[in-house]
């Protein structure tokens, strides 16, 4: 979890040009990041190109859409990291 | 070129949807209303429609991988570069590669050439959106007819 956090920030930083100190486990991309739709789609890439995944982006957000989901569950980094590692786990299998 | 109709490409040349590639030339019309403004006396292709002829090259591929399922819209020109100038007449081929697929975007790199020579190189960012209507995507067929490319092939 926290190499995975680790590694998400330290994208989040350069991507965005956000203080490596501002990013936390607790913060949620879009509401205390502030960081857009275009600007998550660079940080998607990188984090598709780091540990070899692929983000389901469109799947998150017809939940989100739907109302069967939060964007809590997935743009809250603690969770994100979680997304990021079960996917990485679903691979392996 | 169908310049004043946003349509770039004349023809693609190479189409490798497994290989995430392809090439297309067009020709640069000798007349034109863009030419009339840009520039009075001096016509000089603008960068910018340079820009959309890589688009162009690689959103067809996008679209291809993707099983025309939406249409790929250009979200981001990141290391854009224009390298020569290019006047009316001048023949030219562009390349584009798609370089990762990702859930509802898509990453391509795309370079263009003028008798051998480098005029333009970018990566470009695609987010894949759904088609505002179903004739756009139908037009999709003839317009892909005209210039070569499989589209049918691929079509979902």
């Amino acid at each position: 979890m926290s190499t995975t956090f680790d590694k998400v920030a330290e994208i989040i930083a350069e991507t965005c040009d956000i203080p490596r100190e501002n990013i936390k486990p607790e913060s949620h991309a879009i509401n205390d990041l502030e960081i857009d739709s275009l600007d998550f789609l660079d940080i998607a890439f990188a984090i598709d190109k780091a540990f070899g995944i692929k983000l389901p982006l469109e799947q998150w957000t017809q939940e989100v859409n739907d109302g069967k989901a939060t964007t809590d569950q997935y743009f809250v980094l603690k969770n994100l990291c979680e997304r990021i590692d079960e996917l990485i786990d679903a691979k392996g299998a | 070129m169908r310049l004043e109709y946003f349509q770039m490409i004349d023809r693609f040349t190479a189409v490798d949807v497994g290989a995430r590639v392809a090439r297309a030339v067009c020709k640069v019309p000798m007349e034109s209303p863009v030419f009339v403004g840009h520039f009075p006396g001096y016509p000089l292709m603008p960068g910018v429609l340079l820009i959309e002829c890589m688009a162009q090259t690689t959103g067809w591929l996008v679209s291809a991988l993707t099983g025309f399922t939406g249409l790929p819209a250009l979200a981001g020109v990141k290391e854009g570069k224009i390298r020569n100038a290019v006047f009316p007449g001048d023949e030219l081929e562009f390349e584009g590669r798609v370089i990762h697929e990702g859930s509802g975007y898509a990453i391509g790199e795309a370079k263009g050439w003028s008798k051998g020579a480098p005029i333009c190189d970018a990566t470009l960012t695609y987010r894949i959106v759904p088609y505002p209507s179903k004739e756009l995507r139908d037009g999709l067929w003839q317009w892909a007819d005209r210039i070569n490319f499989p589209a049918r092939e691929y079509a979902k």
